[in-house]
């Protein structure tokens, strides 16, 4: 089902108009009202009233991670606070999350992308959508439960955790779509086993899956133990949030991007070039409706292409290739991002460890879990059991505090992680992708 | 009267034991006594050793984390109820063992157990006080 028939299936030529009177609206607006945008443009010698054709979007500086950081909280808002209706945030590489902010009209945008991608899941409003994502700062649980109530579905707030009571809501409840990362999915498979309860009984017919790279065998893997239409979805916070790309039900192949809210470009990550059609880059995204955190080529750091061929489903806005890789060494655990350099930050910080650590991920099951190996070193060694597992603890606790994910500290003997040469082996990655 | 016992950082991985009595071995170093305190994945061991300086300069060259701790070794009176008498005594004046285990002797009418307490001078008052014989770190070392 096509939510929004008039947009989602508009001709690329007046698609194209669209764009280009938006984005020249949010580049005044940036200009007029962010300092750092109105900073960056002058460096890079253009002005908005520059932009007359689509693509003289290249003509504007890029916007990284970093900027973010280094305007937190608030410095890349574009609204004074009393139009703020909405924060969300998302950890960031140095502790310090990535602040982003909504207008009311902002989250009623989001809330129509997020109807649109429930819809493109073959979700109606006779439908329940068990929403597993979590909800709170982070942007998955709330974009999609706005998405449904948008949709006029009914949404069960589940949030994440408590498995075993979400399978009992699943049988009770008959929900008919699920909302989750996909990681989870596999978890509520075998704890539903677990349980002898079969998802052939449920009444699911389709999954909408995001927040963490999964691939073509786990969705195999997916349908197969849930009985379900396994789709993906793409978002990041910094764009808007889930709802940002939806794959259909009619192909499974590609995400539509909704470009009437996002241009999106593929370019080379090393130099910066606009990548013609169908070449793999990274993606980077200009949001041209977004009211009080606008973002101008917003480098993404994920890999993927640009399909603009016609789709079975009728929508005619492009398709991205599923993200298969990153540009730089985030890792993403049960849908957290998390940076090793956050993982140092937060040793660093405790005197009594060496900052000497390693990573090690591993798929336990279907659970991603991260290991923090750290050295043990003269300061902090005792000759008790208890005062080493303290240790363990409270480093377990930092780290869950600044990152929101819960690792497994592992204390090892000194001097037997491999020290900086270069690139340092900070992760071991035993996923299967 | 306290005796010195060494504390070695061990990862739970094969061969790591060895490689701490291969070293004390080729350093001519003798082992009086040991406990390996263990947890899923690191474990402490703790030695008493005839040379506590050179076991700890030879384990810290081969790059093991060392400590040295301050414990007590007391005459035990081999019969039913030795052991009981000096733990009722200490437990009596709110003294904690931290952790203890048994030195070895090859012939004596008592046995020896190597103490960790949470409070080491009170616990030589009392135990001298109470009659029990502390045996000091020279003597131990050579026994």
């Amino acid at each position: 089902m096509i939510f929004n028939m008039e947009f989602e299936t508009l001709p690329r030529e007046a698609l194209a108009a669209i764009q280009l009177r938006r984005l020249i609206g949010v580049a005044e607006r940036v200009y007029a009202t962010v300092p750092f945008y109105r900073k960056k443009f002058t460096e890079a010698g253009v002005r908005p009233s520059d932009i007359k054709s689509l693509a003289d979007l290249s003509r504007l500086p890029f916007t990284y991670k970093q900027d973010l950081r280094d305007n937190y909280p608030f410095g890349m808002f574009a609204v004074p606070m009393d139009n703020v209706v909405r924060i969300h945030a998302s950890s960031g590489t140095t502790g310090k999350p990535t602040v982003v902010g909504y207008t009311a009209r902002d989250i009623s945008t989001w809330s129509e992308l997020m109807a649109r991608s429930l819809s493109a899941g073959g979700a109606t409003r006779d439908d329940i959508i068990h929403n597993a994502y979590g909800y709170g700062l982070f942007t998955g649980g709330l974009g999609v439960h706005y998405g449904a109530e948008r949709l006029g579905a009914s949404v069960i707030p589940i949030s994440g955790g408590n498995t075993r009571r979400q399978i009992m809501i699943m049988k009770d409840f008959g929900p008919t779509i699920l909302t989750c990362t996909p990681s989870y999915a596999l978890h509520l498979a075998e704890a539903a086993e677990e349980m002898g309860v079969d998802f052939e009984s449920l009444k699911f017919k389709s999954g909408i899956f995001g927040a963490e790279p999964w691939s073509e065998q786990m969705r195999e893997e997916i349908e197969k133990k849930l009985y379900l239409s396994a789709l993906d979805i793409y978002g990041l916070s910094e764009v808007i949030g889930p709802g940002v790309a939806i794959e259909c039900l009619e192909e499974k192949k590609g995400l539509h991007i909704f470009e009437d809210h996002f241009i999106a470009e593929i370019i080379n990550p090393d130099t910066g070039e606009v990548l013609p059609p169908g070449e793999t880059g990274e993606l980077v995204f200009t949001t041209i409706t977004k009211e009080a955190f606008p973002i101008i080529r917003y480098r993404t750091r994920d890999i993927t292409s640009l399909n603009y061929a016609p789709c079975k489903c009728g929508r005619t806005m492009v398709r991205m290739k599923k993200v298969s890789g990153r540009t730089d060494d985030m890792l993403i655990i049960r849908g957290v991002n998390v940076f090793p350099s956050q993982i140092e930050s937060v040793l660093m910080e405790m005197t009594e460890v060496s900052p000497h650590y390693q990573l090690v991920v591993d798929r336990e099951g279907t659970l991603d879990t991260l290991t923090v190996m750290v050295e043990v070193n003269e300061a902090s060694f005792s000759d008790e059991v208890k005062t080493l597992q303290s240790l363990e603890a409270r480093i377990t606790k930092n780290i869950r505090e600044t990152l929101a994910v819960a690792v497994k500290v592992k204390l090892v003997e000194p001097k037997t992680i491999a020290r900086s040469e270069g690139k340092a082996q900070r992760v071991i990655d035993n996923r299967k992708r | 009267m306290h005796a010195q016992q060494i504390s070695v950082f061990i990862e739970n991985k094969a061969g790591r034991l060895a490689e701490v009595t291969r070293i004390l071995s080729e350093a001519g170093i003798n082992i009086r006594a040991l406990a390996l305190a263990d947890t899923s994945d690191f474990g402490i061991l703790r030695l008493i050793v005839n040379d506590n300086d050179g076991a700890e300069e030879a384990l810290k060259l081969s790059g093991f984390t060392v400590r040295k701790t301050r414990v007590l070794a007391v005459e035990v009176p081999d019969r039913p109820g030795g052991l009981h008498e000096i733990l009722a005594r200490l437990n009596d004046s709110g003294i904690n063992v931290e952790y203890m285990y048994a030195f070895v002797r090859q012939s004596s009418e008592n046995a020896i157990m190597i103490f960790r307490f949470d409070d080491p001078d009170a616990a030589v008052t009392v135990l001298t006080e109470k009659g029990f014989s502390v045996v000091p770190g020279e003597k131990l070392y050579t026994l």
